[in-house]
């Protein structure tokens, strides 16, 4: 089965790709407590995207796609347009450091790598895909 | 969409945070906390009605740990459902927070006994 969901760059509107994630996974009877960390990571790769990549302007989409593969794996493709962020290419601060600086950011991908199996970037003309995969 | 409620109870504030924390709201659970610690040395975080939490919301609760430390500021947080805990967990933060099950246990330990 696959899913699709589009909406601007806006900060609120994650709440709306958090919506649309939930109802996908509990439609494909993934558990509570696996399907929260499944959003979150998603959710953690769309806000740095509208934040980062697009300056929060609603003028500008990303798009999602959810393949689900019973039995085998879930793919969550976040597509947007624009300069591509390498997620392979992040350096994972240490907690502490962070703690020590009193820093407010910085742990978002900390959490898409611990919770997913893979993630990789596949660019192409002006348009980036952003892959988790989550074995199920 | 979160909604924050505080409230006083002799020198102990509490900070009833209702729904979820993500990037877009993580702001006003910065403020309350900013706001409760700017007057108070006992602060409780009621997080039974805390839906969503993403690395916005860790990352507030994150940024005052060494700010409490030196002001000689107790807070801790009670209430959490499963789902929530886990994310605390994911990165080890239930470690460098103090959390606990229930308000009195909370209580107790703000109070120092």
């Amino acid at each position: 089965m696959e899913y699709n969901f589009k909406v601007p760059c806006s900060k609120n509107k994650l709440i709306e790709i958090r919506d649309f994630l939930y109802r996908v996974l509990h439609e494909n009877d993934i558990p509570d407590i696996i399907s929260n960390t499944l959003v979150l990571a998603v959710d953690e790769v769309c806000a740095n995207l509208i934040i980062h990549s697009h300056h929060c302007n609603p003028n500008e989409q990303i798009e999602l796609k959810v393949r689900v593969e019973k039995g085998k794996e879930i793919v969550f493709d976040i597509i947007d347009h624009g300069d591509g962020f390498d997620i392979s290419d992040y350096k994972e601060p240490s907690l502490s450091d962070i703690v020590k600086q009193g820093k407010k950011g910085g742990i978002g991908l900390m959490l898409v790598k611990r919770i997913m199996d893979d993630i990789e970037l596949i660019q192409g003309k002006n348009k980036n895909i952003y892959r988790l995969h989550k074995k199920i | 969409m979160v909604e924050i409620k505080n409230t006083i109870e002799d020198d102990i504030i509490t900070i009833h945070v209702i729904g979820e924390v993500d990037a877009s709201s993580s702001i006003y659970l910065d403020e309350s906390i900013k706001e409760a610690t700017d007057k108070y040395k006992k602060v409780l975080v009621n997080c039974e009605d805390l839906e969503y939490i993403s690395s916005a919301g860790l990352g507030v609760f994150m940024s005052y740990i060494n700010d409490l430390e030196e002001k000689d500021i107790k807070m801790v947080i009670y209430g959490l459902s499963d789902k929530v805990h886990h994310v605390f967990q994911i990165l080890g933060l239930d470690q460098l927070l103090k959390i606990t099950d229930n308000r009195d246990e909370a209580k107790r330990i703000v109070n120092g006994v």
